[in-house]
């Protein structure tokens, strides 16, 4: 459906069909019917595609600009650094999807052959085109792409988000919600600006049932390039990630300086860990990498819901 | 389109509304929203901040008004006032919060209906200008603050993107969103231009450079200046203090001052 009323209840709430909103709505009688409120047949159809993903990480913040495409991409291109390794980088960002660019693919979807990309930017044809779509209608883009996209073996399934706590996340984790998320990796700065909305997030996955692999702090901590002495452009006026990581008990998976060759790697393309190996930031990276993948090990899902090679 | 000319409505004391939108998160919308109202402020008019961020309200703390109530009066709700001159007064979802870091996990039909409140139902009063903070993207929240705004004829909106050209392409789209919705671009402000070492006073590019610049070029708006990363300017944001009065030797003063002087020029020209 193309448009909802203003103040839809939602087709799967137990006013639906019945609001005043309702009236007049072409679907009113169907979710008055109570159809909405059966489980989508998508989540069962999603579980079964999903069985041949190994692991499925979901990269979210609260908060805007921290980080979280730089960091999908970069988790994906190391993770493909072993070729007997099958990456998966899935963006849901539909309204701002950045994962095309930050990973210099133009209308591809393979970029190597262990490293397939998915995202909506693939599917404007112009860098103009905005896609000015409501809630219900990226829904049904997020559930075409874990549905209707052929992912094949994967081992690890990276899943970009856009900022907030809002339909793509709630879709994202619904539509995966029986075929098990692995974790989210939380992205902040260090400035309270952005811990105020990631702890939001964090309550996020507590709700939610997704377990919180650990917070990244980025953009911490700038090491001038000509003297090299150290600024804290973004301060952590409250503690950083690693007071807050104290105070809700969660890992901190690790902290990434700021790095101008970061921005330059990313708006051209390319991958920052092979461009600047020896940067202290991808050496965080890196390190941030391995414990993730360490949790991933850990947290095997039982072998009976695989289906072996 | 709705008969709202019939009906004055809680925005009818209001003279100018402005939209602060990006397509990109993290540039700045809500920093620069909240200095253009403080530097209004000082310019002596009245000004509402309204912050239709429903998902990351960072509003509230910038102007150390976070935790305050909102009341209720026979209009609807009271904004809340930042100072004792009540020269700034800030509506925000984060009022509405019982704890702080309770997540507004809410689809598009229940932040439309919020949004849409936020704009009929907070007595705003008299106002010079309205400020309208978004947050990132070009969708409910958007939709419904412009669908809202309409019959008030907004003066415009302010797209805010950094240098590098993974914000760039965000915020093309949101120049689209302008044109599609008829809302005029008043131009585009580039931030975190840059980064002066207080050590030594060496500028890194940090994001990259030159790319807000050429967008407006390219897209035929106003190019209203760069903002250099300064962090006398984070600090205020962090502790709600405000920076147009406080640091006005800072480097971000002079870019962000005209930006304000750009919005009262033209507003002063309409009443002639």
């Amino acid at each position: 459906m193309e448009e909802v009323p203003h103040d839809c209840p939602g087709t799967g709430s137990d006013q639906a069909g019945q609001g005043a909103a309702c009236q007049g709505c072409p679907n009113q009688r169907l979710c008055a019917s109570g159809v909405g409120a059966a489980p989508d047949p998508a989540v069962e159809e999603i579980k079964e595609k999903m069985k041949t993903v190994k692991h499925k990480i979901l990269v979210l913040s609260g908060k805007g600009g921290v980080g979280k495409s730089t960091f999908s991409a970069h988790l994906a291109h190391a993770l493909a650094e072993d070729e007997n390794t099958q990456v998966a980088l899935l963006d849901i960002d539909i309204c701002g999807p950045s994962i095309p660019k930050i990973m210099g693919l133009e209308g591809e979807q393979f970029l190597e052959d262990n490293l397939g990309v998915m995202s909506v930017g693939f599917l404007l044809s112009s860098p103009d085109d905005a896609v000015i779509w409501r809630g219900p209608k990226k829904n049904g883009m997020i559930k075409q792409f874990l549905r209707d996209v052929d992912w094949g073996e994967v081992d690890y399934l990276i899943v970009d988000t856009p900022p907030g706590t809002s339909d793509e996340h709630l879709s994202a984790v619904q539509y995966l919600a029986a075929a098990h998320i692995d974790g989210a990796v939380v992205i902040t700065t260090p400035q309270e600006v952005s811990l105020q909305d990631v702890r939001k997030e964090i309550n996020f996955c507590h709700k939610v049932k997704v377990p919180v692999i650990g917070v990244v702090e980025n953009m911490s901590g700038f090491i001038c390039p000509k003297c090299k002495k150290e600024s804290q452009i973004f301060p952590p006026t409250t503690g950083g990630a690693e007071v807050m990581c104290q105070d809700l008990k969660i890992p901190l998976l690790g902290k990434v300086p700021l790095d101008p060759h970061i921005g330059k790697s990313c708006d051209e393309g390319r991958s920052f860990l092979i461009d600047a190996p020896d940067s202290p930031a991808t050496l965080a990276y890196r390190s941030i990498i391995q414990r993730i993948q360490e949790f991933c090990r850990l947290h095997q899902p039982k072998e009976e819901n695989l289906i072996s090679p | 389109m709705e008969a709202a000319a019939a009906e004055p409505g809680n925005l009818a004391g209001v003279r100018h509304v402005i939209l602060v939108l990006s397509g990109k998160g993290g540039v700045g919308k809500s920093t620069i929203s909240t200095e253009l109202a403080l530097a209004l402020r000082h310019a002596g008019k009245k000004v509402g901040i309204l912050d239709v961020d429903l998902c990351g309200p960072s509003i509230p703390r910038m102007l150390r008004a976070q935790g305050r109530a909102v009341h209720q009066c026979g209009s609807g709700w009271v904004p809340v006032f930042v100072d004792q001159e009540q020269s700034i007064s800030l509506m925000s979802v984060g009022f509405l919060l019982e704890n702080p870091d309770q997540a507004v996990v809410w689809r598009g039909p229940k932040k439309n209906a919020l949004i849409k409140q936020f704009v009929s139902d907070v007595a705003w009063g008299q106002l010079d200008y309205l400020v309208v903070d978004t947050p990132p993207g070009t969708s409910d929240e958007h939709m419904a603050a412009v669908d809202a705004l309409r019959p008030y004829s907004p003066l415009g909106a302010l797209l805010v993107t950094t240098p590098q050209a993974v914000s760039v392409g965000d915020v093309r789209r949101e120049l689209t969103f302008c044109r599609k919705t008829g809302l005029r671009v008043i131009g585009i402000v580039e931030n975190m231009s840059g980064f002066v070492c207080p050590h030594c006073t060496e500028c890194t590019n940090v994001f990259s450079r030159g790319g807000g610049e050429e967008l407006a070029r390219h897209a035929g708006v106003p190019f209203l200046g760069s903002v250099p990363l300064d962090p006398d300017l984070t600090r205020s944001l962090e502790e709600g203090r405000d920076f147009i009065q406080e640091f006005p030797e800072s480097p971000a003063f002079p870019v962000l001052s005209a930006i304000a002087q750009k919005i009262l020029n033209e507003t002063s020209a309409q009443l002639s």
